[in-house]
């Protein structure tokens, strides 16, 4: 990607999160009500989105390469785990990634 | 009263209730600046992107967007969806956010997870002022955020360290908000049904070219499943 491309790329993320962030004070100026569709997909969105975006991390796991995805699999669970023990969202993301790098570099070195 | 004085007071009134925010902050920020660093960018980039974008799960993806082919289109199709939560933010902060000046197209560029939560549940002070304070919570979130980002940019190259494995993050960090939306979701159909498909296009397009379909066909989903998900939302 060359530096104009970089910079687009940035500059549409930030429109795209503006957009998001601005478009209901410019479309609901006064109290109008939500379209039930909108409103709809608000509810039931977010869910579809963040399993989309776990398969998105992990698309390049390979089951048959030599780690077969396993030091995915247990740095997952210790994230999960620890998610439903401590609920402390840094907590979990930093042991879990610990573990993954201590498995990819001591266990399962490429 | 002056209007320093009022300044001064919102922010002594903000400031403690973003201590939660500048611990996590400054430590995701700091791990996404290193992150970035480790992808092969220099710090300018998690500088700038923490100070424009602001939008934590968003700005870990784009580095991985950055590495990718140039795709203008998934790029902005995929941070509306992501993204998409905050327009219920925003209508959730129409009334608390009005009247508040020009402030208020700082507030409303600055409404991320962590400020609306703050703005959204915390009431100002007697005698403080709202736009204010609103203001300053906004502010000082935003600026751990930048300054633990730049910081990690700046360190990430000093540290001796092995970062093999250190793109795990943003798998953690989805791990993370996957399950504590599941907990939230009063129906499990909606993340069923974005795993299935993204599953489905990931074999059928492979690893490269999924995203886009993806994406279309979960909102196509979606709207066409609308009578037998929302039955699920409404029932008590």
């Amino acid at each position: 990607m060359t530096l104009t491309q970089q910079l687009i790329t940035i500059a549409l993320v930030v429109l795209g999160t503006v957009l998001t962030r601005f478009l209901p004070f410019l479309l609901f100026p006064s109290e109008k009500p939500t379209p039930p569709v909108v409103q709809y997909l608000g509810r039931v969105l977010p869910g579809a989105v963040f399993s989309l975006l776990v398969v998105y991390c992990l698309r390049n796991v390979s089951l048959t390469s030599s780690s077969h995805g396993i030091p995915e699999a247990v740095a997952i669970a210790v994230v999960a785990a620890l998610q439903l023990w401590k609920r402390q969202t840094w907590l979990s993301i930093v042991a879990g990634t610990v573990v993954y790098m201590a498995l990819v570099q001591l266990v399962f070195p490429a | 009263m002056t209007t320093s004085h009022i300044k001064r007071q919102a922010l002594t009134a903000a400031f403690p209730r973003t201590i939660p925010i500048l611990t996590g902050f400054l430590f995701l920020g700091f791990t996404y600046g290193i992150y970035m660093r480790a992808a092969g960018f220099s710090f300018w980039y998690p500088m700038v992107m923490s100070l424009t974008i602001f939008a934590g799960s968003m700005e870990f993806l784009t580095v991985n967007l950055l590495l990718a082919p140039f795709q203008p289109l998934q790029v902005l199709l995929l941070t509306l969806m992501v993204n998409a939560r905050h327009l219920f933010y925003g209508l959730a902060m129409l009334e608390r956010y009005r009247g508040t000046g020009l402030k208020k197209i700082y507030l409303i560029f600055g409404l991320c997870d962590e400020s609306f939560s703050i703005n959204c549940t915390v009431q100002p002070p007697e005698g403080v002022d709202r736009g204010w304070f609103y203001f300053f919570v906004t502010l000082l979130d935003h600026s751990y955020w930048c300054l633990g980002a730049t910081l990690g940019g700046l360190c990430g190259a000093m540290l001796p360290l092995n970062t093999q494995g250190l793109d795990f993050v943003l798998t953690a960090m989805f791990v993370v908000i996957w399950l504590e939306q599941w907990r939230k979701d009063s129906q499990h159909q909606s993340a069923l049904l974005g795993g299935a498909l993204s599953l489905f296009c990931l074999v059928f397009f492979g690893a490269d070219g999924f995203m886009l379909p993806a994406m279309v066909l979960i909102l196509l989903g979606l709207v066409a499943l609308r009578s037998v998900v929302d039955k699920e939302v409404t029932a008590p």
